[in-house]
């Protein structure tokens, strides 16, 4: 059979995101627990997190975590991380070994900084650099996969539940501001862990339920960008969506999200002209990277965490508030796990982006 | 001489116990078939002016006539086949170069008939175009991705020229002089109700239907008949007729016997002096003189109009297509070779050019393996025959789709393929007075409304069963499409995946 990246596997699913705006520590394991509830919506077949603010000791080095299928791929690989940059510390992701996830790869962790002289020769900023290595590791080095690249944020996936992938990576033992969290019921068996979700690129990570029906149209836009897509995932596509409309065309989220998710003609013409002709511009330069067909997504980023809906809200997505935290959901009991008295809940529209940011912290995107 | 008799290609079947004898038959054929013998009393043909356009069995108050193939043969020969023979007599009386006119007919395959569209089951769901809003506006010009903003952080919305189609269709250039005034206006207003464009072809555009002007494409050709100021500006675009789908390499002929009065004025030529369009632009001998006319046509019209290149589907049209991409064309309209004409020499039409499906998916590709997709726009022609070719052309990586034949089917036309004769029967490619004016332009207008309407209905159809409700996402999303019975050369040239992969 296929691996995931051959084939495009369609697949349906649970997310949920804790976000705490004052910045306090939230402990991973009130996310894996939110997620107990929806266990229906998974099928085992693919568990993630992403946490934020987890690695305060080493905030300002880029955690690169890595799939490796064996030891040659991680030989190989480790040479190209060390011609490419300083690495600062690096060990093995410490786990909990269960019964419940089986087949595990070599899961690695490098604190890392771009060799300074590699980085000036390159002529690319440092993030561009960034993300050149991770693709060229993901696309050239088999048996290796990069499925981290952020500062002071990690991603934790595998295949399994996603309460036994919390366990397994032992979330309990951290802290961190925000937390993303992703149950998947593919249709098929992938069977490899980098399907899974989270997907990541540099601090920007992305848990998303639904098939989009834009995905060729999209992909065959984007790559134009230099990004490959490897996995054949909506989640993959949008990653790199959000990280070419936030990074390179430096829109707000807000912009961001008016191409992703664009109101429809008849709604943007009932705005005020300037607005019209705002938002009119962007379907129109960007209208290949409009995404139709249900989805729901969290984006995780530095700083602040934004949910969205497509245009028509074909997936379920509930938000939830309590003093400074903010809980995000497919189902309302996940919400009421992490908090049971929340004050206000709802369910926002189709295509209206709910941003939530650190108070007084890093204004992201604007 | 004998040798030279060709016995004629159909036959008149008139039923005379139906036939009363109204002669209205005689009175609408322009070919002088039909007539009435006073001895006889009797209504009798001469088959071998017909050319099997219907116009008289259309009419035929008792349905007297038929119009059939006739099956007077040659003996069988699978090589030197009946029409093999027939133009080599032909030739061998004349000493010309022989005429033909609509798209190619010979038996070559039709891609669009073997892809198949997908559809959203269970994982997926496919929306109803009656209850959900459902989008095919499309701009058509330059995108670029640079974003800059006001001193407030406000985004600069200003944009290099576009058109705004509200659905992904327009009318192909088809020239005054060629097709009928009333077949003009039919197009044009058509055309602003559905809030799309004609294009005038390469005849100039007539004064009477400049109030059209923001619904219409202004061609320039390399005869440059009716280009003026006044007529750059009148346009919402101008094209500019680097070759035709149907004589690619070749140059245009309107014989004087249709330029009349006002064609005549149009063209700005003399009445009655043949129309000749040479076969290339005498000032473009290489890409760089075209980037000089573009940017002439620019500078003449102050940048406010996109520029379109159309060209026709030849063996290198995706270095070709990206050489014009980088020319500051604004859009490309690739026309393949199953394109229709007016009139071009038959060789010429059978077996030159390449078809349009390939040379659609080749183009798209390479212009996104350089990065410069997004730098012009792409329309396909070059026989589109219903909404389910313009789905496939657009998941193929079309922007839009020119249909012209189509039109003209819409507004009578029987596919005779004897408009060089400039004798239609329906109105369309002819400039008789008697002949054009069987072509309403009321009645003209409202049957085109009614097929890009139903075209619409069809193609929201589509994109609902896809579940994508806007024509943006359809866009180059090859992933929709499958090949069925197709080698995996032609596969993988569309970009496509065979059925049931
Ligand atoms: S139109 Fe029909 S009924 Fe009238 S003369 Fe001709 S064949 Fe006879
Ligand atoms: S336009 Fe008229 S002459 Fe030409 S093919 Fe159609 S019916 Fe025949």
């Amino acid at each position: 059979m296929k691996k995931e990246g051959e084939i495009r596997i369609p697949s349906g699913c649970a997310i949920a995101g804790v976000f705490a705006k004052d910045g306090k520590n939230i402990n991973g394991g009130l996310i894996v627990r939110a997620m107990t509830t929806m266990h229906e919506r998974s099928n085992g077949l693919g568990g993630g997190f992403a946490g934020y603010g987890i690695y305060p000791q080493y905030k300002d080095l880029y955690a690169l975590h890595v799939f490796y299928d064996n030891m040659t791929a991680r030989s190989e690989c480790e040479k190209f991380i060390d011609e490419m940059f300083e690495i600062v510390n690096l060990s093995k992701i410490p786990i909990r070994k269960s019964p419940k996830i089986t087949d595990e790869p070599l899961i690695w962790r490098y604190f890392v900084t771009p060799h300074q002289n590699k980085l000036a020769d390159s002529q690319l900023d440092e993030k561009e650099y960034m993300v050149r290595c991770v693709i060229r590791i993901n696309t050239k080095y088999t048996g290796s996969y990069v499925f981290s690249c952020g500062k002071n944020m990690g991603v934790f996936k595998a295949v399994g539940y996603p309460e036994d992938v919390g366990e397994f990576y032992r979330l309990d033992e951290y802290e961190g501001y925000s937390w993303t969290a992703h149950g998947r019921y593919p249709t098929n068996t992938p069977g490899w862990w980098g399907g899974a979700h989270p997907f990541s690129m540099l601090d920007y990570s992305i848990v998303h339920n639904g098939e989009i029906s834009s995905y060729d149209a999209n992909r065959r836009f984007i790559e134009m960008f230099g990004y490959k897509c490897t996995l054949l995932t909506d989640t993959e596509v949008i990653t790199y969506i959000i990280d070419f409309l936030l990074r390179h065309e430096k829109l707000t989220l807000e912009e961001t999200a008016a191409v992703i998710a664009a109101p429809f003609w008849d709604t943007i013409e009932r705005k005020t002209p300037d607005e019209a002709a705002r938002y009119k511009y962007l379907r129109n330069v960007f209208s290949s990277l409009l995404i139709t067909g249900p989805f729901s997504i969290l984006l995780g980023f530095e700083g602040g965490m934004m949910a969205l809906n497509d245009r028509l809200k074909l997936r379920s997505m509930v938000v939830g508030e309590k003093g400074d935290m903010t809980y995000f959901a497919s189902e309302e009991c996940a919400i009421r796990m992490m908090e049971p008295n929340v004050d206000n809940l709802w369910s926002p529209r189709g295509g209206e982006p709910v941003i939530v940011r650190l108070n007084g912290g890093v204004n992201h995107g604007n | 001489m004998a040798i030279d008799f060709l016995y004629p290609e159909f036959e008149v079947v008139r039923d005379q116990s139906r036939c009363i004898a109204c002669r209205v038959c005689e009175r609408q054929c322009a070919n002088e078939v039909h007539s009435y013998d006073e001895d006889l009393k009797l209504m009798v043909s001469d088959e071998s002016r017909c050319v099997n356009c219907h116009r008289c069995v259309s009419l035929c108050p008792t349905r007297a006539l038929k119009i059939i193939k006739s099956p007077h043969t040659f003996r069988e020969n699978a090589n030197w086949t009946q029409d093999a023979i027939q133009e080599v007599y032909r030739q061998a009386n004349s000493g010309a170069v022989l005429l033909s006119s609509m798209g190619n007919p010979k038996q070559f395959p039709v891609y669009w008939d073997k892809i198949l569209i997908n559809a959203s089951q269970v994982t997926n769901p496919s929306i109803d175009p009656l209850r959900e809003p459902m989008e095919t506006r499309v701009f058509l010009g330059k995108k670029p991705t640079n974003i800059t903003r006001d001193q407030n952080g406000k985004i600069k919305t200003d944009l290099p020229p576009q058109l705004e189609l509200e659905l992904p269709i327009l009318f192909s250039a088809m020239s005054y002089g060629s097709i009928s005034y009333n077949a003009h206006e039919s197009l044009a207003r058509a055309a602003v109700e559905m809030g799309t464009y004609y294009n005038t072809g390469e005849g100039g555009l007539h004064k009477d239907f400049y109030k059209y002007g923001a619904h219409t494409i202004v061609q320039v050709a390399s005869g440059r008949f009716g280009v003026h100021k006044d007529y750059l500006e009148q346009g919402a675009a101008i094209e500019i007729k680097m070759g035709q789908g149907a004589k690619p390499g070749i140059g245009g002929h309107l014989p004087g016997t249709k330029i009349t009065g006002d064609v005549s004025a149009t063209r700005m030529i003399p009445e009655g002096t043949d129309a000749i369009s040479p076969a290339p632009h005498h000032d473009i001998y290489s890409i760089e003189d075209l980037r000089q006319l573009v940017y002439s046509l620019k500078e003449a019209t102050e940048y406010k109009k996109p520029i379109i290149v159309k060209v026709a589907a030849v063996h290198n049209i995706a270095a070709i297509a990206s050489g014009i991409a980088r020319s500051g064309a604004d859009i490309i309209a690739i026309d393949g070779f199953r394109g229709g004409t007016g009139a071009a020499p038959t060789r010429i039409r059978d077996n030159v050019g390449i078809p349009i499906e390939l040379a659609l998916a080749s183009v798209d590709q390479r212009l996104r393996e350089e990065g410069i997709r997004n730098e012009v726009s792409l329309i396909a022609g070059g026989s589109i025959r219903n909404s389910a070719d313009v789905v496939k052309a657009i998941a193929l990586g079309a922007d839009a789709v020119y249909i012209a034949t189509g039109a003209l089917l819409a507004l009578g036309c029987h596919l005779c393929r004897t408009c060089q004769t400039g004798k239609c029967n329906w109105g369309i490619a002819t400039q008789r007075p008697d002949l054009v004016k069987r072509l309403n332009p009321d009645i003209g207008c409202r049957r085109l409304i009614n097929l890009l309407t139903a075209w619409e209905h069809e193609i929201k159809e589509f994109m609902g069963g896809m579940g994508i409700n806007s024509i943006e996402s359809l866009k180059g999303n090859r992933l929709m499409l499958r090949g069925v019975g197709k080698k995996k050369k032609e596969l993988s040239i569309l970009g496509i995946a065979h059925a049931g992969e």
